[in-house]
């Protein structure tokens, strides 16, 4: 009844490197925080983000759980309302696929954070909470595209549950929370309007991603997307290899992420990244420090290098900065440029 | 409106024929059609001609431009939900459009955030409800006819809609009679939509060319080569072939590419910006002699690409070619809520624009309807709680019914143009400022916007025009302002603050903008000392800063110096220096700084 939409193979993306890149680094560490996409229309924005599932390793939920629990925690705070744990003194678990949630503009916030079941409301009479979409994104990814244009009550509901990895429902005097620990995912436009800094300020990563400028690979990208349209299992089945190599590097990096040493004088580059561009506050050395070290687990090093600061510092602070009215360059080239004085003396 | 010239060339009927039948064989694919056109028989013909040649029973629906997300995508159906017992979705038009299309009538006034659901349903082919305790997937392949009625080339469909559009057709001042005689076989576009699955995939030629020829036209998208390639690939399917020739999808190209060209092949690249970085040599020249390596040797037949380009250079409307030569590729709209003037959300005053769920606080309005309707499928719980058993009510409403009218309220705005009139601007760019500004009007006059005029020279400065709509006393009191004298310009910063506190006191925010040249001399009691007259500036502007009124500062000395941009610091305003000041030029930006303001969420008072 219900078919699984294929969605275009993640590895099959021409380009777009930065973005492929911050989403690998957080599915390596969830912890980074969310990443947001700002771009042109039409650069596989929604199709790089939606293609995730696929390239994650699955994950064990305990069998029957709307909430998605980890069997391996024993103790996850849904116990109240999770069913499938509680009626079952041995749970069983099973393997599924991470999860990758869109939220829909239009959504209504009954829908996000869960209601009552009014199904069962209205035949049996019973009290029963329908999980949201948080639930549904527990342990995976929320994606909202055009986040700009989300109402900002949601947003900021989101962010909430976000920061606190718990979501708390009171309803029809039911009390329901139930842990809520996703990576936020947002895409958006800048020409349709901005994203207030305060929240932009709450992703962990941010990348920009133009229209490829190089002909042979807009070429590349229209063969690809014909011949997905064409056929996608096909197409799907043509990448598979590759999609499981990229996922075999993203599993291998988790293991490794524990052991990457990060030297003092690692450390001391990061605060120094920070000063120069007067990214506010500590997250966005803790991001930095985050991020760099997920590239050198995925990298396969031992320890964090400058390589791999220099490669996430962008994405790590260009989201952070001071507006300046009068430096017109923009914030990726002001964090090029405070690389440059860090690295160079 | 005579027809004394030259009847308009049939070809641009053909054309808007031709993208009817290959739109009405797969409007999914294609996406839509943008029409610019005002509601008339000539729109009507043309739809007309559209709709016989859907599939036969495909759906047709209209969404109004303020169309409500519970019509759009559809609720809960409360009758039929309590009579059943069961959740019953009341569809949406987006669903229900289903394997048909779409119309939307003024499309320039859709809201950015109706136009991005829209652009979701296109892109995912189906739509996603989560709404009211509703999770459904509905298949939604359709495609939409967008007429856009706008006046202005600003007043346009949101650019995200139309990009994802293939066809974008200028049907004004066509005449109904050309297409009298032009018709579409119902029964060759059903043929063509049997086949369309059988189309092969294209040639190589035929992507490099498609490609190519976008990068030519300066369309910096991969979004407009493939919906060419779709467009071709329907266009061979409709000739009764399996494989996409050449002819194909030069006609692709032509529909699709040629109206959203953004320069000629034959103009140098160098000097616009070119689409392609410099790691791909030859990639933006044009076909002529210069082809890519690995295209065959110029003594063969004229290629593919070349056919292409020069068939699109011909198909490029005239309009779009004058607009082209002039270089004025213009703001892009987005959707009504990133313009100035935005619509602000309020909890009393507007137009409604829906409800929402939320504590009950002081001044907001309750939506009643809504609120009962929330109210109405938990009554069967409600009544066995033990608390409810012990008062029977009729009806238990709980709090979190409660659903509040929401009213979006046009956020008020004035723009202070505060002008440098003094005889060492007015010697030369008095004239050029007075232009600006007239510019300006006539974009406050659109975004029903107040403007009010200050002005400074001798020794002090005039509230020329108090805040108001009136564009003719702007223009007139502007035209006969005088010049010369000196630069009291702490004076002029000062009656701007002055004028702009009152305004926001009134809640219209105001935006300050500052034309001069920066060369204080005159200070604030009168006397001609250059350096306390120019301490006195940064003192108003320091205050104008801690008043958080937004400014633009546009330098019109003919050599910017410091003085300008430090002025323009302690303001925290945004710093334009034009040497060589040029209306157009000073307009852009100033609008632009404005919109970028006014896109901001409301700043705490």
């Amino acid at each position: 009844m219900f078919t699984m939409k294929i969605y275009f193979p993640f590895a099959a993306i021409v380009g777009q490197d930065d973005m492929k890149f911050a989403l690998q680094l957080v599915a390596v560490d969830r912890n980074i925080g969310g990443v947001m996409v700002f771009g042109d229309r039409g650069t596989g924005k929604s199709t790089a983000v939606r293609s995730l599932a696929s390239l994650l390793p699955h994950m064990q939920v305990v069998t029957g759980c709307k909430f998605n629990c980890d069997p391996g925690s024993p103790v996850e705070t849904c116990a109240d309302v999770c069913d499938a744990r509680r009626d079952k003194h041995c749970p069983t678990h099973k393997t599924v696929p991470v999860p990758v949630v869109d939220l829909p503009l239009g959504a209504t916030e009954d829908r996000v954070v869960g209601a009552l079941d009014l199904e069962r409301a209205l035949t049996r009479g019973e009290k029963a909470f329908e999980p949201g979409l948080l639930a549904r994104a527990h342990r995976g990814f929320l994606y909202i595209d055009e986040v700009n244009l989300l109402e900002d009550h949601l947003v900021d509901l989101l962010l909430d549950v976000a920061a606190s990895g718990e979501n708390i429902v009171e309803r029809e005097g039911l009390s329901v929370r139930h842990p809520a620990r996703f990576v936020l995912v947002g895409s958006g436009n800048p020409e349709e309007g901005e994203l207030r800094p305060q929240l932009l300020d709450r992703f962990g990563l941010s990348v920009d991603v133009r229209t490829p400028g190089n002909l042979a690979d807009r070429v590349e990208i229209l063969k690809r997307c014909d011949a997905f349209e064409r056929d996608p299992e096909a197409f799907d089945a043509l990448w598979r290899n590759e999609n499981e190599s990229a996922s075999a590097l993203i599993a291998a990096a988790r293991e490794r992420l524990g052991e990457v040493a990060v030297s003092d004088d690692a450390l001391e580059a990061m605060s120094r990244l920070c000063m120069a561009t007067g990214a506010d506050g500590l997250r966005g050395e803790l991001t930095l420090l985050r991020a760099s070290r997920a590239a050198a687990a995925l990298a396969g090093d031992e320890a964090v290098g400058d390589a791999h600061i220099r490669r996430v510092a962008a994405m790590a602070l260009r989201h952070r900065l001071r507006r300046n009215p009068l430096d017109e360059s923009g914030s990726t080239a002001r964090v090029e440029r405070a690389l440059g004085e860090v690295f160079a003396s | 409106m005579t027809q004394c010239d030259a009847p308009p060339p049939l070809s641009r009927w053909e054309t808007a024929l031709m993208a009817a039948r290959l739109f009405a064989i797969d409007p999914a694919g294609l996406g839509g059609v943008s029409v610019i056109a005002g509601p008339g028989p000539v729109r009507d013909l043309w739809l007309e001609r559209l709709r016989g040649a859907l599939a036969s029973g495909a759906p047709v629906r209209r969404v109004p431009a303020h169309i409500e997300d519970d019509r759009l995508i559809g609720a809960v159906d409360l009758t039929a939900t309590l009579a059943s017992g069961r959740v019953v979705l009341q569809m949406g038009i987006l669903g229900e459009a289903d394997g048909g299309i779409v119309l939307i009538p003024m499309a320039e006034r859709l809201s950015a955030g109706v136009a991005a659901r829209i652009a979701a349903v296109l892109d995912r082919r189906e739509l996603v409800v989560e709404r009211e305790g509703l999770a459904r997937r509905i298949p939604a392949r359709i495609g939409v006819v967008a007429f856009d009625e706008g006046v202005s080339p600003e007043e346009r469909l949101a650019v995200s809609l139309r990009e994802r559009f293939a066809f974008h057709l200028d049907l004004r001042d066509l005449s109904a009679r050309g297409l009298a005689n032009l018709a579409i076989d119902p029964s060759e576009t059903a043929a063509a939509r049997l086949a369309l699955a059988s189309v092969e995939g294209p040639s190589a030629d035929v992507v490099e060319a498609l490609v190519a020829t976008a990068a030519a036209f300066g369309i910096n998208s991969v979004v407009a080569p493939l919906l060419a390639l779709r467009a071709a690939r329907v266009a061979a399917a409709l000739a009764g072939r399996r494989a996409i020739t050449e002819e194909d999808a030069v006609l692709a190209a032509r529909l699709v590419l040629a109206p959203r060209s953004q320069m000629m092949p034959d103009e140098a690249p160098d000097e616009t910006e070119p689409p392609a970085p410099p790691d791909d040599p030859g990639a933006d020249e044009d076909g002529d002699d210069d082809d890519d390596d690995d295209t065959e040797p110029a003594t063969e037949p004229p290629n593919l690409e070349d056919i292409m380009l020069a068939a699109v250079q011909a198909a490029v409307p005239d309009d779009l070619l004058a607009k082209l030569k002039t270089g004025a590729g213009g703001p892009q709209p987005t959707g009504r809520n990133s313009r100035l003037g935005a619509a602000k959300s309020s909890a009393l005053r507007g137009r409604p624009t829906g409800v929402r769920m939320g504590a009950l606080r002081p001044g907001s309005r309750l939506a009643l309807v809504a609120t009962l309707r929330a109210a109405a499928p938990w009554q069967a719980v409600r009544r066995n709680d033990q608390v409810a058993r012990t008062v029977s009510r009729p009806i238990e409403v709980r709090r979190e019914d409660f659903r509040f009218k929401r009213f979006a309220q046009r956020r008020e705005s004035t723009m202070v143009f505060c002008v440098d009139a003094s005889g060492s601007t007015a010697f030369h760019r008095l004239a050029e400022s007075k232009g600006a500004v007239e510019m300006l009007l006539a974009e406050a006059y659109v975004n029903r916007t107040f403007v009010s005029l200050v002005a400074f020279r001798g020794h002090g400065a005039e509230l020329l025009l108090p805040p108001t709509r009136s564009l003719t006393r702007a223009k007139a009191l502007l035209a006969n302002l005088p010049g010369g004298g000196g630069t009291p310009l702490a004076a002029g910063v000062d009656c701007a603050v002055l004028v702009a506190l009152a305004e926001r006191s009134k809640s219209r925010e105001p935006l300050v903008i500052l034309l001069t040249d920066g060369r204080a001399n005159i200070t604030a009691d009168g006397q001609a000392a250059r350096g306390r007259a120019m301490e006195e500036a940064l003192d108003s502007s320091r205050r104008l800063a801690a008043q958080r009124i937004a400014a633009v500062f546009i330098d019109t000395s003919a050599r910017p110096r410091a003085e300008g941009s430090d002025l323009a610091a302690a303001m925290n305003a945004r710093y334009v220096a034009l040497p060589y000041v040029e209306a157009s030029a000073v307009c852009d930006v100033a609008r632009g700084a404005a919109s970028e303001f006014f896109t901001e969420p409301l700043r705490p008072r």
